[in-house]
């Protein structure tokens, strides 16, 4: 065993990378949650996004439009929930699952004949100046922009929900849509926009994979962590500022096994392997506190 | 999701052709099990070749078959039964994992012939191949040993079994014959294709120092890790992954399935197939080494390829002693040649490795 291999700043580094898909996904599905809406397709609209952005990004050599394609068949995807639940009223936990195999199978089809190619190179920013402070710089200015981007999506929701009154409005649909209703707000409008913002965002999640982090394309590549994301959102109480505590937290623990089995720890790797889960798990029995919006999974009609 | 050749063409013609003149004309049905999609770039790619090759080997003599991404355990029984009853005369499963499914399948099936890859358990109709991979890590740890400048070696594993562990050893002792202070770090990915694990297990190695990169699991996504990072080298891994040379990759291992595939279908056409167990190297061609490149010093590369044509000619055997195990008791005596029984069912790492082998 050799702790000592383990270097601590390159370690928070590739915290932060491997935090970022969860990220994403997780801000999405938060917003989603907040105007009273379950999505469960979390999984399956990050692995639609893996494959669009990853088939945009092989096809026409930038990146950045494999980013943007990815946001589109997010969203697209989730469109296909938000008409079901909102305006055919199907019940969100059922079409959310469906949602999830679906975006799985459909996947893979388009990803057939993409498998084992190389994506374009998305390299890291360094940022002038402030990559070059000691201890900080390599750990925070020394990214991918997709990860400031992913920082810039909570900030921005943090302020939109806290600050403005389009995320007063959405706050209040999603804990009492027959009282937002009364008042006149468009019940199923704002839920339509946030669920189209959560596959969006979901999608960059999906394609932050295909595109950085592996960067490749093959079937299932997600391998979970829609579901994470998910859980990260209870984690999280519904509030944006420890969202990014509880996907750092996921992505820590990711990285940390990883380093502890090279530097040749004397514990099953199995366990290892486990322990993000494991970890995920026994937060979210710690913090089950949190209260979840009011109208969270219910079915609105203005006429009931 | 089965793929098949002229398989709809061919269950219409024979139920619609009388039994006797289907019976003539029947092409020999020849059916593979992948772990991986034939587009990894790696392992299931160059089985797939080889599957490839037997139809242009036998044209209308043949009729191929093939399921990828199939899981090892129950559902790939599932699988090779499917093919067995949809009418295979000879299946190849190519995994490690396969194995017990395989022999399961064989039991039931006693008029199909099945060839199982990398697997130590034999039937009437059931054989097993595999090829001498270790003699490619070794070439591989020779090199490994000159180039790194950390001295440290980052391994991605895939499942603690013989042949992985095998591939370990033989890496290492050729590392260590011409680097003392090499080290191995070792990660055991627990699978055999999955991108992403690959990819962050190539990371971490890297960030902790490595600076060449071996893997025994098949995707090239530690190639793109290794890419990305600069100044890593590593090694193609069951194919040639020629699309990452010069650099990261300087050399490969290349798995040539063709002839020994052309070979076994050639018998079950003349029926002369018998159980067998094959294990070929790198003087058969089964075990081919991808070309080195100049991105590392040409008297590195010079000895690397004398050390592969000795082993092929077989002057010289990767797992020559004097070799201790890791507990510094002694395993092979000087000039002593490990038998392939050892090999086969090796379990344990030799003196200098760190770390233990997970159960």
């Amino acid at each position: 065993m050799n702790l000592s291999a383990i270097d601590p700043l390159l370690l928070l580094a590739s915290l932060m990378v491997a935090a970022t898909p969860i990220l994403l996904a997780a801000i999405g599905e938060l917003v989603v949650e907040r105007a009273g809406v379950l999505n469960l397709g979390v999984e399956g609209m990050m692995i639609a996004g893996a494959v669009t952005g990853f088939v945009a990004a092989t096809t026409t050599g930038s990146p950045w439009l494999g980013f943007l394609a990815a946001a589109g068949g997010g969203a697209a995807l989730s469109l296909v929930f938000g008409l079901l639940t909102q305006f055919l009223l199907s019940n969100q936990v059922a079409t959310g699952l469906a949602l999830t195999l679906f975006g799985l199978g459909l996947s893979a089809l388009m990803g057939q004949g993409y498998v084992g190619i190389k994506a374009p190179a998305f390299p890291d920013w360094h940022i002038p100046l402030l990559s070059d402070i000691p201890v900080i710089g390599p750990i925070v200015f020394q990214h991918d922009p997709m990860v400031y981007v992913g920082l810039l999506i909570v900030l921005a929701v943090w302020l939109f929900l806290k600050f403005t009154q389009a995320g007063l409005v959405l706050r209040a649909v999603g804990e009492n849509h027959d009282a937002a209703h009364a008042l006149g707000y468009h019940v199923r409008r704002v839920r339509l926009l946030a669920i189209l913002f959560g596959g969006a965002c979901a999608g960059l999640g999906g394609a932050y994979l295909s595109l950085v982090r592996v960067p490749q394309w093959t079937e299932g590549m997600t391998a979970g962590a829609g579901w994470i994301a998910l859980a990260i959102v209870v984690f999280a109480s519904w509030k944006p500022e420890r969202l990014v505590l509880g996907a750092y937290l996921f992505g820590g623990v990711t990285v940390l096994q990883l380093n502890l089995q090279a530097a040749g720890v004397a514990v099953p790797v199995e366990i290892l392997s486990m322990s993000p889960y494991l970890a995920t798990i026994a937060v979210l029995v710690i913090m089950s506190a949190g209260r979840a919006p009011g109208s969270l999974g219910r079915i609105f009609h203005a006429a009931r | 999701m089965i793929f098949t050749r002229r398989a709809v063409a061919a269950i219409l013609a024979s139920t619609l052709a009388t039994g006797a003149a289907a019976q003539d004309d029947d092409p020999t049905r020849v059916g593979f099990i992948y772990v991986g999609p034939v587009g990894d770039g790696g392992w299931t790619y160059e089985h797939d070749q080889g599957r490839l090759a037997v139809e242009a080997e036998f044209g209308d003599q043949v009729e191929t078959v093939f399921v990828e991404n199939v899981p090892e355990g129950a559902d790939a029984q599932r699988a090779i039964e499917q093919m067995a009853l949809q009418g295979a005369d000879l299946i190849f499963t190519t995994s490690f994992g396969f194995m017990d499914p395989t022999v399961a399948a064989a039991e039931k099936f006693p008029d199909v012939k099945f060839e199982h890859a990398t697997g130590y358990k034999t039937a009437d109709n059931l054989s097993i191949y595999s090829a001498r991979f270790y003699e490619g890590r070794a070439v591989q740890g020779h090199i490994a040993g000159q180039i790194t400048e950390s001295n440290i070696v980052g391994y991605i594993a895939s499942f603690p079994i013989p042949e992985v562990i095998r591939g370990i050893n033989a890496a290492y002792l050729h590392a260590q014959e011409v680097n003392p202070d090499i080290e191995f770090k070792i990660i055991w990915a627990y699978t055999w294709f999955d991108p992403a694990s690959e990819a962050d297990a190539a990371t971490t190695l890297i960030e902790q120092g490595a600076d060449v990169i071996l893997q025994h699991t098949d995707s090239t996504a530690p190639q793109a890790a290794a890419e990305a990072a600069g100044n890593v080298y590593t090694f193609g891994q069951a194919s040639d992954m020629s699309e990452y040379a010069p650099m990261p990759r300087v050399s490969s291992i290349i798995d040539n399935w063709a002839p020994y595939y052309i070979e076994r279908t050639r018998a079950v056409i003349d029926g002369t197939w018998e159980t067998s167990d094959r294990w070929d190297g790198i003087d058969t061609g089964m075990v081919g080494i991808g070309e080195i490149t100049d991105a590392i010093p040409a008297e590195v590369k010079a000895s690397a390829e004398d050390l592969r044509d000795r082993i092929a000619a077989g002057e010289y055997h990767p797992f020559t002693g004097p070799i201790n195990m890791q507990d510094g008791s002694v395993w092979l005596e000087e000039g002593e040649i490990a038998d392939d029984g050892t090999l086969l069912g090796m379990d344990f790492y030799v003196e200098g490795l760190t770390g233990t082998i997970p159960e």
